[in-house]
């Protein structure tokens, strides 16, 4: 543990949406606010979002990261069971994926956790 | 100054979508008075197969089933107020929904309507002999082949506005890029030069951001009480008003349910994307690197910093062909250790179907327990626990060769209703063809777009 920060899931501090092309998925893992965004980059590497797919047999991950936008797309082969081609899952586009990827944890301070959560219920309005 | 704003909704992100999206959309953009169009989207990678399998049956379709449905709100206040539609709800085949579009003008009492296709994207006739190249890291495909069921190369925007430029009142297309839908009317509209690929990158940004309907204004995003979505019954769908200079602000009808800010926008321009420095389409090689989102009103957001270089010289084809049989078959079991008689169901009929079949592609989930999340060993799943009282379903699939053994096995679970354990309730079995898809590149000049208007009683 480093001292001052708290382990939270992505979900926390970061929305995303899954999108698929054959047995290929892209993941967007996108910061609530821009303090959270050293975070992810440091810590939700490629290896460890393979991890987080192993039992899906993800073959290879690549993080395309976009700070200009504010956001990060995660590109995993193999994790769709031959995709809507072939899988036998009942989700054979991976839609759902986007809510393991943000089960995956972050250590942060808290006040990125609570500027996030102020943030999600801010109505988005200027 | 009106002209310099252009404004481009959307009103269908797949074939069955809501058919009532468009009429706010339309009045919306009347109300905006500003120059405008509106476009469908109705072709997933799949939809073009089965199409052509409609077609098969009734040469008459092919097109998208709902085309009259999606069009009848709203065909008449576009006709009458100078808003184009188009579509690729020609789907299989495009004339025959031209002629289907002069109909339903007909009964709506609209006269003179122009209607326009775009063809020349089915090249299952003339793939054979065209240069084929292999697409990314897939095998080249075997074109030769004789199961195919549909081979559409992506057409890009151009052919679209040239459609555009005869007058059309509805442009009516095949396979294209989706994006190509919003981006041929700023092309028609701005006369962007060819060349002018940052302008012609913000068009197909605009398409991107469109082309699955509610998807940029709040569907596809709820997650209650971290993602909260107003009205989602009765959602806007998105309309872009774009500048000569290709700035996008992104917004909604007015009144509608929905939400559009900088998530939303953002989730969605990420989208379905791999290399976000490289998008290829036909039209030009989108770069988001830049791309920025950033409220500026109440659900208003606006795009900026899109860049473009150089489309690839070879088109992307899809091929759609024959993929054997999906066989399911479903039972509930609940209360008091459902999730333990549900495991013993799925072990029980996923023996006998292994036993009838050796070595049959299969999987067994029990929807409750993890399970799409899972991976076809069950290992997330097997590690759950019990808890006290449950609801759950057992679901088993196979994939067979034939129809006969995707029925058989999935009788399997049909079975357990006296054989399997207690209390198993409302089976369901259903058995459908699969389509598989792949994708190969074809030198762009392999191919004639075609361009003409369709007359109400042409063939």
């Amino acid at each position: 543990m480093t001292d001052g920060l708290v382990e939270v899931p992505l979900r926390e501090i970061a929305h995303g949406r899954t999108g698929d092309k054959g047995d290929r998925s892209n993941v967007s893992i996108i910061p609530y606010v821009p303090d959270a965004y050293a975070y992810i980059e440091e810590q939700v590497t490629e290896g460890r979002m393979r991890a987080a797919f192993g039992h899906r047999g993800a073959s290879k991950v690549v993080r395309y990261d976009l700070p200009v936008l504010g956001a990060f797309n995660f590109v995993l082969d193999d994790v769709l069971q031959g995709g809507v081609n072939g899988s036998l899952n009942l989700d054979g586009h991976g839609k759902s994926l986007s809510f393991l990827a943000l089960s995956v944890t972050v250590k942060v301070p808290q006040s990125v956790v609570e500027n996030a959560r102020q943030a999600r219920q801010s109505d988005g309005a200027a | 100054m009106a002209d310099s704003v252009f404004h481009v909704g959307n009103a269908a992100g797949f074939a069955t979508d809501r058919v009532d999206a468009g009429a706010p959309v339309v009045k919306a953009l009347i109300e905006s008075g500003a120059p405008a169009a509106l476009f469908y989207e109705t072709l997933a990678e799949r939809t073009l197969a089965y199409a052509q399998r409609n077609r098969l049956r009734d040469p008459e379709k092919g097109y998208t089933p709902d085309l009259e449905r999606f069009l009848a709100p709203v065909l008449a206040d576009c006709v009458t107020h100078g808003i184009p539609i188009l579509g690729n709800f020609g789907a299989a085949n495009p004339a025959g929904a031209a002629k289907a579009i002069h109909r339903l003008a007909k009964e709506l009492g609209i006269e003179g309507i122009k209607v326009a296709v775009v063809e020349g994207d089915d090249v299952r006739e003339g793939l054979p002999s065209m240069q084929v190249q292999a697409w990314e890291e897939e095998p080249l495909f075997d074109v030769g082949r004789n199961d195919i069921v549909a081979a559409n190369a992506y057409l890009g925007a151009r052919p679209i506005a040239d459609a555009l430029a005869l007058g059309a009142d509805v442009v009516v297309t095949g396979r294209v890029t989706d994006s190509a839908l919003a981006l041929a009317p700023l092309l028609h509209h701005f006369g962007w030069d060819g060349a002018d690929w940052d302008r012609i990158a913000s068009g197909v940004l605009t398409g991107h951001l469109l082309e699955c309907g509610a998807q940029a204004t709040g569907g596809y995003f709820a997650d209650p009480g971290y993602k909260d979505v107003p009205n989602m019954a009765d959602i806007g769908y998105p309309i872009a008003e774009v500048t000569d200079d290709g700035d996008i602000v992104l917004t909604k009808p007015a009144g509608t349910g929905g939400r559009v800010d900088e998530r939303t926008v953002k989730e969605q321009i990420l989208y379905e994307i791999h290399d976000p420095a490289n998008y290829l389409t036909p039209d030009v090689t989108l770069d988001l690197m830049d791309v920025r989102a950033e409220q500026v009103g109440p659900d208003r957001v606006k795009v900026s910093g899109a860049r473009g270089r150089p489309a690839p010289e070879t088109l992307k084809v899809t091929i759609s062909f024959a993929g054997g049989w999906l066989g399911e078959g479903e039972i509930s079991y609940a209360g008091p250790g459902a999730s333990a008689r549900a495991r013993l169901a799925a072990d029980t009929a996923k023996q006998r179907v292994e036993r009838e079949f050796p070595g049959i592609d299969i999987r067994t989930d029990v929807l409750g327990l993890v399970s799409v999340l899972d991976g076809d060993g069950g290992g997330l799943a097997d590690a759950q626990s019990e808890t006290e009282w449950q609801d759950v379903r057992v679901r088993l699939a196979v994939n067979a060769e034939d129809e006969e053994t995707a029925s058989r096995a999935a009788r399997e679970v049909e079975t357990l209703y006296c054989a399997g354990p207690a209390g198993g309730a409302g089976v369901r079995l259903n058995v459908t063809p699969r389509i598989k898809t792949a994708s190969c590149l074809i030198p762009r000049e392999s191919i004639q777009p075609r361009v003409r208007l369709v007359e109400a009683g042409d063939d």
